[in-house]
């Protein structure tokens, strides 16, 4: 586990890519077996340990510390694991001299805590980490408590590790991330494959997920340097980007599933998607190779990319729509025929046994059109193609989708997507092949009112701020709270809202400052945000999608900001849109 | 006599009105007794400044010598009268020359600590416990999740690093005064005896320690090095150098910084630091608290920094606690530093 505690401590503070990935793997080459595959189990997610909860770390500290003691405590340091790691009662002896455990038991091993945890019932797992925690130093119980509670956030990705690892063979990343999705911790067949001592492992899932592509957000100066010709451009649709995957195992059985863009498998709460991804039984006939043996089960491999969507009467919602149907625990068929769910292909990677991601866009598209005629399912359609011959062009249809072909669903697109005609698919966010350009976002001046402190790498500065716009009070006017950013900000200008808020605190109720707002002094935020709707959690009466600071305005005085009427006005338009257009 | 009748609040800070002096008066003052040299403790412009006279000597060279109307240096143990005030200056542990300030009338004895530390510190003189009824203390680190540890094994990790990465420069962010000197003191204790490279900004007041007989080895000034030769060398700088255009003189530094703050992850990331050092000037928790009971003093005042845990810890022992609204010191804003031996330096 010490091992293990120190390479995350390193990881934490260290900026670079190439240094981390050193010494991830670095770590691999000195760490034996299995100690090294749950560590890279632990580093790409894949462990979880159900009853491992942020809750039992507050228990378990809590019966050690006073607790007003530590509430302020993880006010200050941001992070639960971190504040129970430093706060820990150890005997003075332990600590500074951590090789002199001669009263106290060996530290576990990575492998002692990941084996033990598996078998282990909730009810002995209090008592069992408390032993943990006794025996190991500072470092050692961090580490523990982020590996248990799932919550590591320390700068490194699934793919960073996987790319460690596959340098560890000088494989590419890429070979890895092939064969993943039929491998488990340990990981025994994948080390010993890249040390050159075994062969090569398989893929055995059925209908394993294959990772994203991902594009970046485009800007003015981009497009003096790219041709439109070499591109084809679709809306960027405002629902859940998903991969929709199907494949047999060996003995015939169908599986079919749905991920999530971050390859967590959300099929469950799609049940009413599942029917329209079968294409066995009903499509005798409608391709060739159905005749042949096991044509069935080949026709019925494949994998679509694409955005689930809420589709009611032939019109798609807009996202504040299809957010009703997400996160239900259950899924009723009320909520099911509420809500329908709908799939707009965007891309096919996969196609009865052929992996198409070496292919051209293009090519890929060609084949995207002719599966989904082929699976003729009103639940699934394709993604439309936005026609331009020139940036400007485009640039009006962004301005204006309903104009440009989107008609009523207009309000579910947030801007254009942008793909090289000649690009392969590959995973992650390669520079260049995929453009986002999204419409412009919406913008009001509000003024600050209260301030909290932030997590992890902002905790102790003031980085979470309700902001409130002007209303005619019973006193007069008066600032209502119309939202909360939290980001859009510079570390530079976050060092000064901070300032701001120490120094203009009026009051402060447990982690909350009110700071001053009044109309001549406080601080003015220009917030941009996405959409708009009403809210009978908010005082206000209304909601802000994906609030942000924009800019902001230490120029402006507070008189000078937004008013509730200005919301309330861009709330009726946007109501008049979805009705006007809709039911 | 009550204690706030002795020592009380003004705009200028801690005021002790039958005495007619003010505690590190944070804006000019008749009459100013000074706890250390450090610039939100010592500042220019007072009438009359009364400091140990090493507390004098450094004001005399962040300010110049006309930094006060006139000024009388006390030594430890040396007792002094205000009026009917007694005042004795004993050693706080915290930097070369710094002192708690115990004021004694009326049969009533407060000590205000100012900055201090209980643990060792090759570069000054130990803290002593002084008995009293009323204790000031700070509480920088005043939470229990500051424990400093071992500061050798802080040192130690320092030295790894540069056996490690022998081709790369180590930039140890330290405050100018009292950090960078322990720091030296602490590599030189572990046996390092290469040449230590030093800012500009950190030679006249380390020169002023050696003056004052504390062996810190060979010392060399940064500028004018060729970049090649501070590989596999360690440099102290002030903290906010080691992250500006300054540091490109170096080969790929490992940016450290040695400061109690650096025991919360957080910290170390907001500043980009890769190697934090938890080496403090300061009281950590467990200091603080084993002062506090060591004095035996039975009312407890908290200034600048976590005051609400302490203040919480010293109730929950019975004593009575109050936080002590004093601004202008190095709080947790008190990160701020300049370059330079020359104010608005902090001093965590």
């Amino acid at each position: 586990m010490n091992r293990f505690a120190e390479l995350l401590d390193r990881l934490a503070y260290e900026p670079g890519r190439n240094n981390k990935l050193r010494l991830i793997t670095a770590y691999f080459r000195d760490t034996p077996d299995p100690d090294r595959g749950y560590a890279l189990a632990a580093l790409t997610g894949a462990l979880s340990f159900k009853h491992a909860k942020a809750g039992l770390v507050r228990d378990l500290i809590a019966a050690r510390v006073d607790p007003v003691l530590f509430a302020l405590s993880y006010d200050y340091v941001g992070d639960l694991s971190e504040t129970a790691a430093l706060m820990w009662p150890t005997s003075s002896l332990a600590e500074g001299a951590m090789d002199d455990h001669h009263d106290s038991s060996p530290p576990p091993t990575l492998t002692n805590v990941v084996t033990t945890l598996r078998t282990l019932g909730k009810a002995e797992l209090p008592a069992q980490l408390a032993r943990w925690l006794d025996e190991l130093d500072e470092t050692g119980r961090w580490a523990l408590l982020k590996l248990v509670t799932g919550a590591m956030r320390i700068g490194i990705s699934a793919r960073l590790a996987k790319t460690a690892a596959a340098a560890l063979g000088g494989k590419d990343v890429h070979d890895v991330e092939l064969i993943w999705p039929g491998l488990a911790p340990p990981y025994l067949d994948l080390f010993a494959w890249l040390e050159g001592r075994g062969e090569r492992p398989v893929n055995r899932i059925p209908a394993p997920f294959r990772p994203v592509m991902l594009a970046h957000a485009i800007d003015d100066a981009d497009f003096a340097r790219l041709d439109a010709a070499d591109f084809i451009a679709e809306w960027k649709w405002d629902g859940i980007r998903v991969q929709a995957v199907s494949g047999c195992d060996e003995h015939g059985n169908i599986a079919t599933r749905l991920y999530s863009r971050t390859g967590e498998d959300i099929t469950h709460s799609f049940p009413d998607l599942l029917p329209s991804l079968r294409r066995e039984g009903s499509s005798e006939g409608r391709l060739n190779d159905s005749r042949k043996p096991f044509g069935a089960f080949r026709q019925q491999t494949f994998a679509i990319d694409g955005e689930l969507l809420v589709v009611r009467d032939g019109r798609v919602q807009s996202f504040n729509v299809l957010q009703q149907r997400l996160n239900r625990k259950a899924v009723t068929s009320r909520l099911m025929k509420e809500f329908p769910i709908h799939l707009r292909a965007y891309d096919l990677l996969e196609d009865g046994d052929n992996d198409l991601r070496e292919l051209p866009f293009e090519d890929r598209r060609r084949r995207l059109v002719d599966f989904i005629a082929a699976l003729d399912d009103p639940r699934i359609d394709l993604s439309p193609r936005v026609a331009f011959a020139t940036w400007g062009e485009l640039a009006a249809a962004r301005a204006d989708p309903a104009a440009a072909g989107a008609g009523a669903d207009a309000d579910a697109i947030e801007g254009i997507m942008l793909k090289r005609c000649d690009a392969s698919y590959l995973p992650g966010r390669p520079k260049g092949l995929w453009w986002k350009w999204k419409r412009d976002p919406r913008i009001i001046d509000a003024v600050l009112m209260y301030a909290q402190r932030g997590h992890g790498r902002r905790s102790s500065y003031y980085s979470d701020y309700t902001f409130g716009v002007w209303t005619a009070g019973e006193e007069g006017e008066q600032l209502v709270p119309v939202g909360k950013a939290y980001f859009g900000f510079t570390d530079e200008e976050l060092v000064r809202i901070d300032r701001f808020v120490r120094r203009n605190t009026t009051e402060s109720f447990g982690p909350v400052r009110h700071v001053l707002h009044e109309p001549d002094r406080g601080l003015v935020l220009e917030i941009a945000f996405e959409g708009l709707q009403r809210s009978a959690r908010h005082k206000s009466g209304v909601a802000m999608r994906f609030p942000r600071i924009n800019r902001l305005r230490w120029d402006k005085p507070p008189r000078e900001a937004d008013r509730l009427e200005t919301l309330e006005r861009m709330l009726t338009s946007e109501a008049a849109k979805s009705t006007g257009a809709g039911a | 006599m009550r204690p706030h009748d002795i020592l009380m609040l003004d705009a200028a800070g801690l005021f002790c009105k039958p005495g007619g002096f003010h505690i590190d008066p944070v804006r000019p003052v008749n009459r100013a007794i000074v706890t250390h040299g450090h610039s939100d403790h010592a500042r220019p412009g007072h009438g009359a400044v009364l400091a140990t006279p090493e507390t004098l000597d450094i004001m005399r060279l962040r300010y110049g010598n006309d930094f006060a109307g006139s000024v009388q240096a006390i030594s430890y143990g040396q007792e002094i009268k205000l009026g009917d005030v007694s005042i004795v200056l004993h050693p706080a542990g915290h930097v070369l020359g710094s002192a708690q300030i115990a004021v004694t009338h009326g049969g009533v004895r407060i000590v205000a600590s100012g900055d201090y530390k209980d643990v060792c510190d090759p570069t000054c003189a130990p803290f002593e416990v002084v008995p009293c009824d009323v204790f000031i203390t700070e509480a920088t680190f005043g939470l229990p999740v500051f424990l400093h540890g071992d500061p050798a094994s802080e040192v130690g990790k320092l030295l790894a690093s540069v056996a490690l990465f022998p081709e790369r420069a180590h930039l140890v962010g330290a405050y100018s005064l009292g950090k960078t000197q322990r720091v030296i003191a602490l590599l030189r204790e572990a046996g390092y005896d290469a040449p230590i490279y030093l800012h500009g900004a950190m030679d006249k007041v380390t020169r002023y320690y050696q003056s004052r007989g504390i062996a810190l080895g060979d010392l060399r000034p940064v500028r004018g090095m060729k970049k090649a030769d501070l590989a596999g060398a360690v440099t102290l700088a002030p903290p906010s150098a080691t992250t500006d255009l300054w540091t490109r003189r170096f080969p790929d530094p490992v940016r450290a910084f040695a400061s109690g703050w650096m025991r919360v992850r957080a910290r170390a990331r907001q500043r980009g630091i890769e190697l934090p050092l938890v080496i403090s000037d300061h009281a950590d928790w467990t200091g603080l608290t084993r002062i506090i009971a060591a004095t035996g003093a039975g009312e407890i005042w908290v200034t600048h920094g976590q005051e609400d845990a302490l203040v919480r810890w010293c109730m929950t022992k019975g004593l009575v606690a109050r936080p002590l609204a004093l601004v202008g010191y190095g709080d947790e804003d008190g990160e701020g530093d300049t370059v330079g031996f020359s104010g608005g330096e902090s001093n965590s």
